[in-house]
């Protein structure tokens, strides 16, 4: 209950903050599991992304964070894996037991949803970097979950990487509708369309 | 500031304005048919509305006194510069400087004018501040596009919070002899006058508007909607004459001086706007675009009007 009230509060914060303008292509109001797959390139992308998610899904969606950088420091760890029940893999040195895309199916198969930032770091804000592996692993084997490609634009620009004051102007979320499946492709076409989707949803 | 009853006739005269907009929007949207006229109704109606919203957080401000207004404006311009910046190009580089215009120097300026302290309200901005964000600028080592990085912050800072500053500033930083304690009419006066200006030419605009003045900048202003609606401005504001300390011709002029420069204001903001592609600053107030498409006119007329004011009569 007073965790449900204060995430809502968080979640009002965050959007006088950073003023998203949020357009949705197509209804989220249904039942999870989903991946939403967004541009990475700054620390608000999860929280901005999560804030703007239907209330009901919040608790239920979960950001893919690095374990190499939230688990570094109380601050971090609290804030990625308590409050916002982050899924933290390890992007260094994955093992065959210690396997990010293993655990992203574990929490798609609980019918919970993922917050995914396929470039695998923060990038400047002014390329979207070429997308690393783990999203085609997850489209081949849950052909049922849906991705949604989430465009996030002026993040960087609010708090760029590198900063620790955030400067509060007006930001834009697009969530564009579920990625189409298409047979017979290869892991880097389908990582090249799914990047191409993402970047055309830019709104200006 | 006090309550008597010329001020109590001003804002009894706006709600039976706001009453009749209302009733005729929703005349007019009984009776259009096309679906062109039907999208000008609807946007029309959205502007009434966004009006009544405007109007009751305007009145509240102006219950609360000095204070109220003062909060209200500092608002005003921090949502106006968050909208200015964004549609501006910044660098990764101006986020110190920034960060400071927002956080610090606006803020300042506010408690510059709730302390009345005049001497450093005037020069705060365009002295120290102007000085201080080019030197803060240097300090990041970028300096790609350093005289236009700095000249735009320094321009958002001046059009968002230096010049809106000056419209509580009416109401708390003159002294005009025989006029004691009854600034609040003057304020309301000054955004009566540079509203309906706005308007009036929007209205005028649409039913008469053939010859765009500068069309490249702006095709919805008409030398027709110009005319007409500076002209009507100007008798309502020479109608009000008895709310100020000015007489009925000097009351004229004060408010050809402030339907000027409110044109000229939106004027500049659009040519900004073009600039820069867009064809809003923002989505915050639903049928008149963002905060600063509503004060652009504000902007430029407040200054002005002020310290003519604060020459010929404080």
């Amino acid at each position: 209950m007073i965790a449900a009230l204060v995430a809502a509060f968080v979640a009002v914060l965050v959007r006088i903050l950073c003023g998203p303008t949020v357009r949705y292509l197509r209804d989220i109001e249904g039942a999870p599991p989903r991946v939403f797959f967004a541009n990475h390139s700054s620390h608000l992308d999860f929280v901005v992304l999560w804030a703007t998610l239907p209330a009901a899904q919040r608790a239920r969606t979960h950001p893919v964070a690095a374990r190499d950088y939230w688990t570094r420091g109380r601050v971090r760890r609290f804030i990625a894996g308590r409050f916002f029940g982050g899924l933290m893999i390890e992007r260094l040195n994955p093992t065959s037991e210690d396997n990010p895309v293993e655990q992203m199916l574990r929490v798609l198969d609980g019918e919970d949803s993922l917050i995914l930032f396929p470039e695998g770091t923060r990038g400047t804000g002014e390329a979207v970097a070429p997308f690393r592996s783990g999203l085609f692993r997850i489209y081949e084997s849950r052909p049922d979950v849906e991705l949604i490609p989430v465009y996030l634009e002026n993040l960087n620009r609010i708090l760029p990487k590198g900063e620790f004051l955030p400067v509060p102007l007006l930001s834009y979320v697009t969530f564009g509708e579920p990625l189409p499946r298409k047979d017979n492709e290869t892991r880097d076409d389908f990582l090249e369309r799914a990047r191409e989707t993402l970047i055309r949803l830019e709104a200006a | 500031m006090q309550f008597d009853r010329e001020l109590g006739y001003l804002v009894g005269g706006v709600l039976v304005v706001l009453v009749l907009a209302t009733a005729g929007g929703q005349l007019l949207g009984r009776r259009v048919r096309s679906d062109a006229g039907r999208a000008t109704v609807a946007n029309l109606n959205a502007r009434i509305a966004g009006w009544w919203v405007m109007c009751a957080v305007f009145g509240l401000a102006l219950l609360t006194a000095g204070v109220g207004s003062v909060v209200l404006f500092g608002l005003i311009s921090f949502l106006a510069l968050r909208e200015f910046v964004t549609v501006t190009f910044t660098k990764r580089s101006d986020h110190q400087a920034l960060f400071w215009t927002f956080f610090v120097i606006t803020p300042l300026q506010y408690w510059l004018v709730a302390d009345e302290w005049y001497g450093l309200f005037s020069i705060f901005i365009p002295v120290y501040a102007f000085l201080f964000l080019p030197i803060t600028n240097a300090l990041t080592g970028d300096m790609d596009q350093f005289l236009e990085r700095t000249a735009k912050i320094q321009w958002g800072l001046m059009i968002c919070v230096y010049l809106v500053s000056h419209a509580p500033a009416i109401l708390l930083m003159l002294d005009i002899p025989g006029y004691e304690d009854q600034n609040g009419k003057l304020l309301l006066y000054f955004v009566l006058v540079a509203q309906a200006s706005d308007v009036l030419q929007y209205i005028w605009g649409k039913l008469l508007g053939r010859r765009p003045i500068a069309p490249n900048i702006s095709p919805n202003k008409t030398w027709e909607g110009f005319v007409g609606g500076v002209g009507s401005a100007v008798a309502l504001g020479t109608l009000l004459w008895w709310a100020t300390p000015f007489n009925p011709w000097q009351s004229a002029l004060m408010s050809l001086a402030i339907t000027l420069m409110g044109f000229f204001g939106g004027l500049t903001m659009s040519a900004i706007k073009r600039d820069r592609g867009v064809k809003d600053y923002g989505t915050l107030i639903p049928g008149h675009g963002g905060m600063l498409d509503r004060i652009d006119s504000l902007c430029f007329a407040a200054p002005v009007f002020f310290h003519l004011t604060r020459y010929y009569f404080g």
